[in-house]
């Protein structure tokens, strides 16, 4: 079949089921956007920023676990597509990006709008490609595909000059079976051999512990991870990333471990003799001071990235391949535990709650809107965050009960991610009320998205937590630059002088954002006290369609507990 | 340099597309390591690359990068020659001044090295040696008193010994 380069793209994009694809046009992708026009199997969404479209194409991604797909032009385009990529990258979501790029002889004469992406993305990408000849078009985005979603998933980058998208390949066919490479093959079956090594370790174990990340949810190990957790009675931690892959109300989990992670999961790592951990790659959040991390534990490391085994921590047994396959193959062998000694331990350090907070009747603790939004939602909703104090109280006090209902950039930490991304969540049907948990300072980084929200009725309920700071960061200035609030605080103007207490100042915080919601046609509800969370919370549930509510908190509450940066596990700041 | 610093010999088949050399050169770069020499050339099958790395590092850190490059999409198979025996060969050019009366013994001291002459021309002699890389450095030094004028390396390329 004769067919032109962009009609293979958008063609090879449906065949590989892409229902809704994120995009912003440009000059070279306008042959692409052109068969969109009147493709009816596929919806492409307008962001008001490419940036808008790389997340929400990643929040697709993560609430499904199909490939996010953006398109943008190339350039300025692409570039701002690049923190998306990047946020991608680091927490290993399967995308796939289509740049457009000029025109292929004027490749690298610094022509109107190049950049030369492939070049910018190459170490934020698992794979990219510069595609030279339309021939070679449909099979290179069959592989980028495969290698988006296979092995350790990540980000696939295709940049197609506009003169291949307006190429005619005569006998267009899209590759049919499945894609098989001589150089790239992921492991994804455990060996057996290894498997009875890391079995034979966790019966010999007194103080096990399971650790657990990501790679659980990406590769839908929840449910053998239940079954192997609930014949061996071992506590479980999650990281960040791992939050819902363990049901986070069940008596075996201990809370998340690390920077802002519970006493209790910290305390255990640091006191147990053994560490099975499933698709977690010791992020130095977690960790802490690496030489003094769990000093008595032996590792056992499930991980379909060998590139991981080994690279910050020692590992003992590695077991290489996908999660599912490994613990399903682990919970034919292994023994059953009885819950002992170990686990009476483990729970008297868990105690009542995982995380603690000084309640108040004056001023609005952001953590008791989050457990207030657990109590409504009762864990059947998805959650997104941006990134900071906010992130982690959603971390902390939100029970995640369901793998995929967290959506975080836990890795790169991008700011400015949650909104677009739970546009793209919302927008895969997921069957529960989607959530945007910010922070002031975050939800400014794209707020544009809300024009999009809007246009579209994309019921995303946005829940913007305002102590009119820059919170991590001033909370960070608070505890080890004495309090030196530098750039930090969002009413400041270049003319104020520094201030002896924020809750004297009578700025008034810009922007309004009750009226920029309306300005957009969103309804919006402002708490300022705690007696009026309950009611902004329901009646922002209540909207049929999307809502904002906005809690001014206090405004110097801080993250606790915390182990300092380059601080071991034990050395823990209480508030 | 510190003890567990160890020179070691890499080499990657890799597909022979443009992009490969940015994406394995990377992997070092970005960690701030140095690379001695890269050789990249067809192998018999036109359509892999083979590249030969020689790079002195961290060991701990030396082994991620070749796990990072068994990872990267493009790379067939990496071997790192550190347990096993190879030959190792380099190629050097090498052009020294000379005059009528010390050509004699500028090519007498390159036949001790079995090195060649690639060209002689009035002021200067031009010689070729194919060794390791020790050996390369003993012939550069004999020959540094006649005054060199420039010197071109190969870098290494290696094979590993067949075995028994």
């Amino acid at each position: 079949m004769k067919k032109t380069g962009a009609q293979i793209v958008v063609d090879a994009l449906v065949r590989e089921g892409v229902k809704v694809a994120f995009g912003y046009p440009g000059g070279t992708v306008i042959p692409i956007f052109d068969v969109l026009y009147d493709t009816k199997e596929l919806t492409l969404v307008l962001t008001r920023h490419e940036q808008g479209a790389a997340h929400a194409a990643d929040g697709y991604a993560r609430a499904t676990g199909q490939v996010g797909v953006c398109i943008a032009t190339s350039g300025p385009g692409a570039m701002n597509v690049m923190t998306g990529v990047a946020t991608a990258y680091l927490d290993s979501i399967p995308m796939v990006i289509i740049t457009g790029q000029v025109a292929s002889p004027l490749l690298g004469t610094d022509a109107f709008q190049e950049a030369d992406i492939v070049g910018v993305s190459r170490s934020i990408t698992k794979h990219n490609y510069l595609v030279k000849n339309v021939e070679d078009l449909p099979m290179t985005l069959k592989r980028a595909f495969h290698i988006a979603r296979t092995g350790r998933p990540g980000p696939v980058l295709v940049d197609v000059p506009i003169d291949i998208a307006r190429s005619v390949l005569d006998n267009y066919e899209y590759p049919a079976g499945e894609v098989t490479m001589r150089s790239y093959k992921p492991t994804v079956e455990g060996h057996p051999k290894q498997i009875e090594k890391a079995a034979a370790m966790i019966a010999a174990a007194k103080k096990p512990l399971v650790f657990g990340g990501g790679g659980i949810i990406s590769a839908g190990a929840h449910e053998e991870l239940k079954t192997f957790v609930e014949s061996t009675n071992i506590p479980v931690t999650l990281t960040l990333m791992g939050l819902g892959a363990f049901p986070g109300d069940h008596p075996l989990f201990i809370g998340m471990p690390g920077m802002h992670g519970g006493k209790c999961a910290n305390r255990v790592l640091q006191e147990c003799d053994l560490i099975i951990s499933v698709g977690a790659r010791f992020d130095d959040r977690v960790t802490g001071f690496v030489a003094k991390f769990a000093p008595n534990a032996s590792v056992i490391h499930i991980d379909v990235d060998p590139a991981s085994v080994s690279k910050i921590i020692k590992v003992d047994v590695p077991v290489v391949g996908d999660a599912k396959n490994i613990l399903a193959a682990l919970n034919k062998i292994i023994k059953p535990r009885a819950a002992d000694t170990w686990n009476e331990t483990v729970n008297g350090w868990k105690g009542d709650k995982l995380f603690t907070y000084q309640p108040s009747s004056d001023e609005i603790k952001p953590q008791a809107v989050i457990e207030k939004l657990f109590d409504l939602t009762k864990g059947d909703a998805v959650v997104c965050t941006e990134v900071g104090q906010h992130q982690m109280w959603v971390a902390q006090y939100y029970k995640f009960l369901k793998p995929r209902t967290l959506i975080s950039s836990g890795g790169l930490g991008t700011m400015g991610f949650g909104l677009p991304a739970a546009m793209g969540a919302a927008l895969t049907n997921p069957g529960l009320p989607v959530f945007n948990v910010a922070g002031d300072g975050s939800i400014q980084m794209n707020i544009q998205e809300l024009a999009t929200i809007a246009i579209n009725k994309i019921p995303v309920k946005l829940i913007i937590l305002n102590n009119c700071y820059l919170g991590m960061v001033r909370q960070w200035q608070d505890l080890f630059y004495d309090k030196r609030y530098s750039s930090t605080c969002l009413r400041r103007g270049i003319n104020c002088t520094p201030c002896k207490d924020p809750r004297d100042c009578k700025k008034i915080y810009t922007p309004d954002f009750i009226a920029l919601a309306k300005a957009y046609g969103i309804e919006a509800f402002r708490a300022e006290k705690p007696a009026d969370v309950d009611e902004v919370l329901r009646k922002g549930i209540a909207v049929d369609g999307p809502a904002v509510m906005e809690f001014m908190i206090s405004l110097e509450e801080n993250v606790f507990p915390m182990v300092p940066a380059g601080k071991s596990l034990d050395e823990i700041l209480e508030g | 340099m510190a003890a567990h610093h160890k020179t070691h010999t890499i080499s990657v088949l890799t597909e022979n597309h443009s992009g490969t050399l940015s994406r394995v050169s990377g992997l070092f770069s970005s960690r701030g390591y140095n690379i001695t020499s890269l050789t990249v050339a067809e192998t018999e099958d036109h359509t892999i690359s083979r590249m030969t790395i020689v790079v002195t590092g961290d060991e701990s850190i030396l082994e991620q990068i070749v796990k990072q490059l068994n990872k990267l999409v493009d790379v067939i198979k990496v071997v790192d020659f550190m347990e096993e025996p190879i030959i190792e060969r380099e190629l050097l050019l090498i052009r020294v001044d000379s005059t009528k009366s010390n050509r004699h013994e500028i090519i007498e001291t390159a036949n001790l090295f079995g090195a060649g002459v690639a060209a002689v021309a009035a002021g200067s002699v031009t010689l070729e040696l194919l060794g390791t890389k020790d050996r390369v450095d003993d012939f550069i030094a004999m020959l540094k008193p006649y005054g060199i004028k420039e010197t071109v390396r190969s870098g290494a390329v290696a094979i590993a010994k067949s075995k028994k």
